[in-house]
């Protein structure tokens, strides 16, 4: 009963942040929405089960891809008014597109209901889902089935990384840089002298 | 919980459960009471001062005292201020510090949710922790708060990636995500402690595993003391702690993100950030000190674990303290050094040793 109304709560959440990710007027106000339906998401995994899977949610989206987001369109110069104009001539195509998917999630949806497709479509837990822990059932397939496609998708990530910093990297010259090693390997021999001024006299350095 | 709500019903169940929640978080408001208190003590005491002496025998009701006045203080709210957001950042920020506590094992049986993921949930609240910072050092629509967000958020990112891979060695010689496992898993005696294993690998050694097994098994050891280092400088990066507190340098930034904060929201970033300290005490008792286990070996009797674990969270909180009073702060350039450059690469290789050691001798 309890899981019920969580269900119906988080669902409940997760579709008005959902919708005011689209609505709310400032950017800042929509990335904070979407972390919003994110986080509910991850709450919905936990009702299913799927506790690793909503861990995994937070760490990487919530806790980083959203960063990035949030730290992208804070540092953006906004204006509030030229963001707004643009949206009726949008809304049509937006409509389409959301339309499509709502088609196509409504037809995975039936399947579903309709348990006769669905039942020789998918294949049996092994081993059974309740014999293993969530992170154990997942590193079952991933490693030993899907070795390959993981290894691509790691690939895949590590070749745009060096692509975004071969973009980026510039050696510009006449810039003066930390260098750690000189700065660590200082004595005290080298950085102080001790002088004794005699009266009247002073220092020459 | 769970156990509550089979037992006594959804009514009771739930009830009692909030019970125990409350009972958490008034032992900590209360701990963190003292903790600050003890903070400055020992900041003083490092510094030849007497420190807070005056509200109480010892100054021992100082923190109440602060508390009182934070709290009849006026709240102010900056004009150009994003009022929902400016509010809402302190609000997250405590309370994704007391959440954190849900999966905290105090004593054999006493936790809130023993849940199967308890590592990676803990690992997911402190990275959502960035969230009230970078949110309160925008709302505050100033660049001094800005600045200082944008600092604390990048620093708290890049300390994640090691704290994260610390974690992982440590599950992998546990074989468990659960927190109730990894301090079972480290019930023999302090030599089992996962700080301590290399001697542990002297004294039993694996059966069957020969002497390369041995070496092995002591170099893993050893491994994780470094382990311990690594977590225990990440944890105060993490938490913006001295010799890191670059978010809230009082002479380069005057006080990060938190500048137009006063009263009330001040005290509530305050207090979480002292929870996420406490957190990281603790964590660093139950990955590697043993969490609730004595020396000698694993306790029975939940009131004396608790007991232990909080001697143990105390000890660790004074190296804290004992860090901010010596080590002089450090600048940006190092931390992201230290950071992305020396901790990352060292954990990275500690896990592919660990892991080496699991995959050719098992646990």
């Amino acid at each position: 009963m309890i899981a019920v109304a969580a269900f119906y709560i988080l669902s409940a959440i997760a579709i008005a942040a959902a919708f005011m990710v689209v609505v709310a007027r400032n950017p800042v106000h929509s990335v904070l929405f979407l972390i919003l339906t994110f986080f509910t998401a991850s709450g919905l995994f936990v009702l299913l089960g799927a506790e690793f899977l909503a861990m995994l949610l937070i760490v990487v989206y919530v806790g980083a891809v959203a960063v990035l987001f949030l730290f992208v369109v804070m540092m953006l110069d906004i204006d509030f008014a030229e963001l707004k104009a643009g949206f009726f001539t949008y809304l049509p195509f937006g409509g389409l597109i959301a339309l499509i998917l709502f088609g196509q999630f409504a037809m995975v949806g039936g399947a579903w209901i309709e348990k006769s497709v669905t039942a020789s479509a998918i294949a049996a837990p092994s081993p059974a889902a309740a014999a293993v822990s969530n992170a154990e059932a997942i590193g079952r397939i991933l490693y030993t089935d899907y070795i390959f496609l993981f290894q691509a998708a790691g690939i895949i990530l590590f070749i745009a990384m060096v692509g975004a910093i071969a973009l980026t990297l510039r050696h510009r010259d006449g810039i003066r840089r930390q260098n750690v090693s000189a700065q660590v390997g200082r004595t005290r021999a080298a950085g102080v002298e001790m002088k004794d001024p005699k009266p009247g006299e002073g220092v020459v350095f | 919980m769970q156990d509550l709500v089979r037992d006594w019903g959804p009514l009771w169940g739930v009830l009692g459960g909030t019970g125990q929640i409350l009972a958490i978080m008034v032992m900590l408001l209360l701990t963190l009471a003292f903790i600050l208190l003890f903070d400055r003590k020992v900041w003083a005491a490092v510094m030849m001062r007497k420190g807070p002496n005056v509200v109480g025998p010892f100054g021992l009701l100082q923190s109440f005292a602060d508390f009182l006045k934070f709290v009849v203080k006026e709240i102010v709210i900056p004009a150009g201020a994003n009022k929902t957001v400016f509010i809402l950042a302190p609000l997250i920020t405590i309370t994704l510090a007391f959440v954190a506590y849900a999966v905290v094992p105090f004593a054999p049986g006493w936790v809130i949710s023993d849940m199967n993921v308890g590592i990676l949930y803990l690992l997911a609240m402190s990275s959502l922790g960035v969230y009230g910072i970078i949110m309160g050092g925008w709302a505050s629509n100033s660049k001094y708060p800005f600045l200082g967000s944008l600092r604390s958020a990048a620093q708290m990112v890049s300390y994640e990636v090691s704290i994260g891979f610390v974690l992982i060695t440590v599950l992998l010689v546990v074989g468990s995500l659960n927190l109730t496992d990894i301090v079972d898993h480290q019930k023999a005696g302090i030599w089992d402690w996962h700080a301590f294993s290399f001697i542990g690998a002297l004294v039993h050694p694996q059966e069957g595993a020969g002497i390369v097994g041995t070496v092995y098994a002591f170099v893993v050891g050893l491994v994780m003391f470094m382990m311990l280092g690594i977590f225990f400088v990440s944890a105060l990066a993490e938490t913006n702690r001295p010799p890191f507190d670059l978010p809230e340098a009082e002479s380069e930034l005057v006080a990060g993100y938190q500048v137009e904060y006063s009263s009330t929201p001040y005290l509530l970033f305050m207090i979480g950030e002292y929870l996420a300290i406490v957190l990281m005490c603790a964590m660093i008792s139950i990955l590697f000190l043993g969490g609730w286990n004595a020396p000698w070996g694993p306790i029975d009797n939940p009131w004396v674990g608790f007991l232990i674990l909080y001697i143990k969270i105390w000890l660790v909180f004074f190296m804290f303290a004992m860090v901010k009073a010596i080590v002089p702060r450090y600048r940006y350039d190092q931390l992201m050094r230290i950071g992305w450059k020396i901790f990352l690469p060292t954990t990275l290789v500690a896990v592919a040793v660990v892991g080496g050691h699991v995959a050719y001798f098992g646990r």
